[in-house]
């Protein structure tokens, strides 16, 4: 099992790769979105190159829950509902929710995912 | 406006990897007149031999239902010009395959030197929100397999031929019976 440093180097050579970025951006602190500029083609990018670096498979729902965001049950004038956020946790628990929880603009979702959280990802998979 | 920058396939193994020639002569166009007095073929025009290269030969895996975009170029990188009287061959092999896209490594060669690689990452546009859009019809997606020779050279792993997809022979049959 690969160490959080190893990860984290392997991670972050990938978002070099597949965003353009510099390496000393790539902190664990950074949204994939808002910070390091990916856009939504890049995280089909990412998922190839992770998937090569750790040799793992992810799957698609696993990583980006599109299916949660896209259902009415769990959404209401354009806000997750408390059951969609209690399913975005199961579904998420790489991640950490605690700020989108405060106000959950659907619109926002898509910031949300940080380097960390990707590293958080990878290493149950690793 | 013709838009091949591939002549024909020499190997093609579905799902794994294919092989396509380019031959680049003076008398296209934009050989001549890219750049005026240094007849050279565009490197924007051999990502896209690849893309072809590569684009067809994911297609291939869902039969060319699949509606199948160059999404991105990862690395690219060249050795030198391509220029008339060269031989360029495309050596493609599909990295990686997900439900929404494919990755494919290139490699390139000039008279049998290794000239250039590519990184190419293609995705498919979802039925959900292009359900009535239409790349290529297929009967002219066909004839272009035809004319690159996919067909000829195409084989499985296992060695049994890439037979032409039924809804491709169903379209030709319907405009030649038109």
């Amino acid at each position: 099992m690969p160490t959080n440093e190893e990860v984290f180097a392997k991670v972050q050579e990938a978002l070099v790769d597949a965003l353009g970025v510099d390496d000393d951006e790539v902190v664990p602190t950074a949204t994939m979105v808002g910070d390091l500029g990916a856009e939504s083609i890049d995280f089909l990018d990412i998922v190839f190159k992770l998937e090569k670096s750790f040799d793992i498979q992810i799957p698609r729902d696993e990583l980006f829950p599109d299916d949660i965001l896209t259902n009415a049950e769990y959404i209401q004038d354009g806000k997750v509902t408390a059951d969609g956020l209690t399913k975005l946790k199961e579904r998420m628990p790489f991640a950490d929710l605690s700020r989108f929880e405060e106000n959950p603009l659907v619109q926002d979702f898509g910031n949300l995912l940080t380097v960390q959280d990707l590293c958080n990802y990878v290493a149950t998979k690793a | 406006m013709r838009w091949f920058w591939i002549d024909q396939f020499t190997e093609f193994v579905a799902g794994k990897k294919a092989t396509a020639l380019k031959s680049v002569t003076l008398s296209e166009e934009v050989v001549d007149e890219y750049s005026p007095g240094w007849p050279h073929f565009p490197s924007s025009l051999i990502v896209e031999g690849f893309a072809q290269t590569g684009g067809l030969l994911v297609a291939q895996m869902s039969d060319f239902k699949n509606r199948v975009v160059l999404a991105k170029v990862g690395k690219c990188s060249f050795s030198r010009p391509a220029r008339p009287g060269d031989l360029m061959t495309y050596q493609v092999v599909i990295d990686n395959v997900q439900p929404n896209g494919a990755m494919v490594q290139g490699t390139g060669l000039i008279n049998g030197e290794p000239h250039s690689s590519v990184d190419l990452m293609f995705a498919y546009l979802e039925d959900e929100r292009f359900n009535d859009v239409e790349l290529f019809e297929p009967a002219e997606l066909c004839r272009m397999c035809r004319m690159l020779r996919l067909f000829q050279v195409g084989v499985y792993e296992d060695g049994s031929r890439v037979q032409v997809p039924q809804h491709m022979l169903d379209a030709e049959k319907a405009i030649l019976t038109k």
